[in-house]
């Protein structure tokens, strides 16, 4: 199955009721899906939009009245929804989006690349809110997380990102699903559904209450705190003895994961951390890490942008090399044992 | 005795806010009073926008969700697709309807999605501060158009009813004012139409209403309401503009 | 172990479902596999290729820089994919459609007169069935078995095309 065709199932099966996208490549194939399999289930709603900002403001609109409602798109597609996310975060309304991003900036390419990491990760839109950002790095991993983001969304009331590319999105490998779709639709109680037997309710996000404002921005903060605490989530390999650790997320973590195997076939001593929630990023666990290990090296496929987070998590507690890609040239995972190599010599870690 | 006026259930107890002569208080009172004749307070969702009737929420007891500006309708449309049992209506102005909201509107409305539009067209964006809006008339002066506007450069008002009349999935549209009692009934029994449409599930309604602004207009508002007669309605002419709902009923 | 294959061609002449029946073979025999379709504008008669990992490991990245076989239906795959083969390693091609010269000589290069072979067999569409039953039993990746397997998964909503398909399998499998 497609690494698209597997988030569309995951979603179906998760109790998805809404899907609305507009096409772009490198993920129509999930918006296909929808089409194909959504629309014909029994109270679900499948809309091919006439521009990426309706999709979302759908999707809101649906999520407003309780569904469960996803959209997906890549880069330029997802700047364009990122209005209707800040309405959502503001709004506390839970919500999927997923990005299969591409190179940018503007048109840029539908190559992989991972260069949306800043905007996936602070945010995205205007004011001061989060999403929580899930990075798979397999098309098994790509059906889990997506079961997975509907749950966390629902539960915290925040529009949870997937963060893919294209390759993770196009690429086909044997997948299983864990769960049968629900026999009936999932609402949320808090939906908007009429004032039947109880007081008439507002969602909005507009106030000209100063107070109400910074108490609606704590609350949030407050939500976030939380979320940092329940669910951050990562993955290490063969860290245990390691003298370096390699920090990679998505598919490039992939890529290090296999050239990591090959150096320590030559007797090198080397790890992996892969930050599977990108927000909330797993500090602690690099912080806990850091009192062993000093030597790190982040390998992504953009000019440096996780690598900000690691240097904050680590807060000089440790050295921070770089290595990476602006997206479209795929690093083998020889040219990144090589990298790997070479900086583990000139740090004299040998 | 008979009882010939009476506070509407589904509007709240709230003062309005908006300006003495605005005629957003009046479309309020008119949307509440068809829905409580409809029995429909407990299961309408409204979906008011940024502007000046923003604060829609505060007057209205029924179920609301304020959208970003121009998306009313793509809002709209998720919320029935989700939950069919609704009565959704949009209450837009002439800036995020006509405007920003130009493709979500004419879109929402080919699809034929069952929503019911309330366009408050006033010519002018209030909340802002008066600046020409895409329903502007030729020579009007506002604060982004300080000599009027000039339609070389700014384009003629645009006419959203005639335009939505040409989408297939659009049933009734009628255009009425509320600037006189006897235009105040008559857009009533528009409002009223428009919800029908939607219970019979027919396709888009929409009522487009001609609304008075003195403040912005800079007229006292018995100037205001003769200004929709005399100068508005010489551009947006009065009256059904599109009504299949006939031609649907028999299908 | 893990071998990487890239199969190219016009568009239309079946070499995204080449890959495809190996990638399902290949997990049908239980190994790790990836298959990677190079996706973009898509344009009717234009060239496509996809790239199949098998491994009995993880496989780290689904994109080959060199990888192991080289499958070319048409002439412009030919000259595009003969600089990425390994050193060493099989270039199959369509050898009724390929007729330049290739100038590496530290590969095999093994011609497969497949469009002709189809033909005869009376349904040109085959040729990628006769190409990847010659590539079954010269690279040994996988058994024909499994690969016939695949065949009936990928077909499984055009049960007719199965017979047809299966004899320029078996005709590709056969050559000597």
């Amino acid at each position: 199955m497609t690494g698209n065709s597997a988030i569309a199932e995951a979603a179906i099966r998760a109790g998805c009721q809404c899907y609305f996208g507009y096409p772009i490549t490198p993920q129509n194939e999930l918006t296909e899906y929808m089409a194909a399999n959504l629309s014909r289930r029994k109270g679900c709603s499948f809309i091919q939009a006439e521009s990426e900002i309706s999709a979302i403001n759908m999707v809101y609109g649906a999520s407003v009245v309780g569904a469960r409602a996803m959209t997906s798109s890549s880069s330029p597609g997802i700047s364009l929804k990122q209005e209707g996310i800040s309405y959502l975060a503001a709004c506390e309304l839970p919500a999927v989006i997923v990005n299969m991003s591409r190179g940018g900036p503007g048109l840029g390419s539908i190559v992989a690349a991972q260069s949306d990491y800043f905007q996936s990760t602070r945010g995205g839109g205007h004011g001061d809110y989060r999403t929580i950002v899930l990075a798979p790095s397999s098309v098994q991993e790509l059906a889990d997380l997506t079961h997975k983001a509907f749950d966390l969304s629902d539960k915290y009331k925040i529009p949870t990102l997937i963060l893919g590319d294209g390759i993770l999105g196009q690429m086909m490998e044997p997948v299983e699903f864990h769960y049968e779709a629900p026999a009936e639709l999932l609402v949320r109680p808090d939906g908007l559904r009429g004032a039947k037997g109880r007081p008439s309710k507002i969602i909005k996000t507009f106030t000209s209450d100063p107070a109400q404002l910074e108490e609606l921005n704590w609350s949030l903060f407050r939500r976030y705190e939380l979320i940092k605490k329940q669910e951050t989530a990562c993955e290490t390999f063969m860290v245990d003895d390691a003298k370096l650790i390699v920090v990679a997320f998505g598919i490039a973590a992939r890529i290090a994961r296999g050239a990591i195997k090959t150096v320590r076939a030559e007797g090198l001593k080397v790890g992996l951390m892969r930050p599977i929630t990108l927000w909330p990023y797993p500090s602690e666990k690099i912080q806990e890490l850091a009192k062993g290990v000093k030597q790190y090296l982040v390998f992504e496929l953009n000019m440096g942008q996780m690598i900000e987070d690691v240097q904050l998590s680590l807060a000089g507690q440790g050295e921070v090399s770089f290595y990476g890609r602006p997206g479209g040239v795929i690093p083998t995972p020889s040219e990144v044992a090589r990298v790997i190599s070479r900086l583990y010599y000139q740090k004299g870690l040998k | 005795m008979k009882k010939v006026y009476a506070y509407p259930k589904s509007l709240k107890r709230a003062p309005f806010h908006y300006c003495p002569g605005c005629g957003h208080s009046i479309v309020h009172r008119l949307v509440c009073e068809v829905i409580d004749e409809m029995n429909l307070q407990d299961k309408t969702i409204g979906i008011p926008p940024p502007g000046c009737s923003v604060f829609a929420y505060n007057y209205f007891d029924v179920d609301m969700a304020e959208s970003a500006h121009g998306r009313g309708a793509a809002v709209a449309t998720g919320a029935k697709r989700a939950f069919p049992d609704a009565i959704v209506f949009t209450y837009q102005g002439d800036g995020d309807l006509a405007a920003i909201g130009t493709a979500e509107t004419i879109h929402a409305a080919n699809r034929g999605e069952q929503i019911t539009t309330i366009f408050v067209n006033n010519a002018v964006y209030g909340m802002t501060g008066g600046q020409m809006a895409p329903t502007t008339l030729v020579g009007q002066k506002t604060t982004t158009t300080p000599y009027g506007r000039d339609e070389s450069l700014d384009g003629a008002p645009i006419k959203m009813s005639e335009i939505l009349a040409l989408v297939k999935g659009t049933v009734y549209i009628e255009r009425v004012a509320v600037n006189s009692p006897d235009n105040i009934r008559k857009a009533k029994k528009a409002i009223r139409k428009a919800f029908q449409t939607q219970i019979y599930k027919l396709g888009f309604s929409m009522v487009e209403i001609l609304s008075p602004c003195p403040t912005n207009w800079k007229m006292s508002p018995i100037e205001s309401w003769q200004w929709v007669d005399r100068e508005m309605t010489k551009v947006f002419p009065l009256g059904v503009i599109k009504d299949t709902t006939e031609k649907k009923d028999a299908d | 172990m893990l071998i990487k294959a890239v199969f190219a061609g016009f568009g239309g002449q079946g070499v995204l479902s080449m890959g495809l029946n190996l990638a399902e073979a290949a997990m049908l025999e239980g190994k790790e596999v990836t298959y990677l379709p190079s996706y973009g504008a898509e344009v009717r008669g234009g060239t496509a290729n996809c790239t199949v990992a098998i491994s009995d490991d993880e496989i780290a990245s689904p994109v080959a820089s060199s990888p192991e076989f080289i499958i070319a239906m048409n002439q412009p795959s030919a000259v595009k994919f003969q600089n990425q083969i390994q050193s060493g390693g099989l270039f199959f091609i369509n050898s009724s459609l390929v007729k330049a010269e290739l100038s590496r000589g530290d590969i095999i290069v093994v011609g497969v007169p497949a469009s002709k072979i189809a033909e005869d067999l009376g349904n040109p569409k085959s040729a990628n069935m006769v190409m990847l039953g010659a590539f079954t039993r010269k690279s040994g990746l996988v058994s024909i078995e499994s690969i016939k397997k695949g065949l009936k998964v990928s077909l499984r909503s055009k049960p007719k095309l199965i017979a047809v398909n299966e004899k320029a399998l078996m005709a590709g499998y056969d050559l000597p």
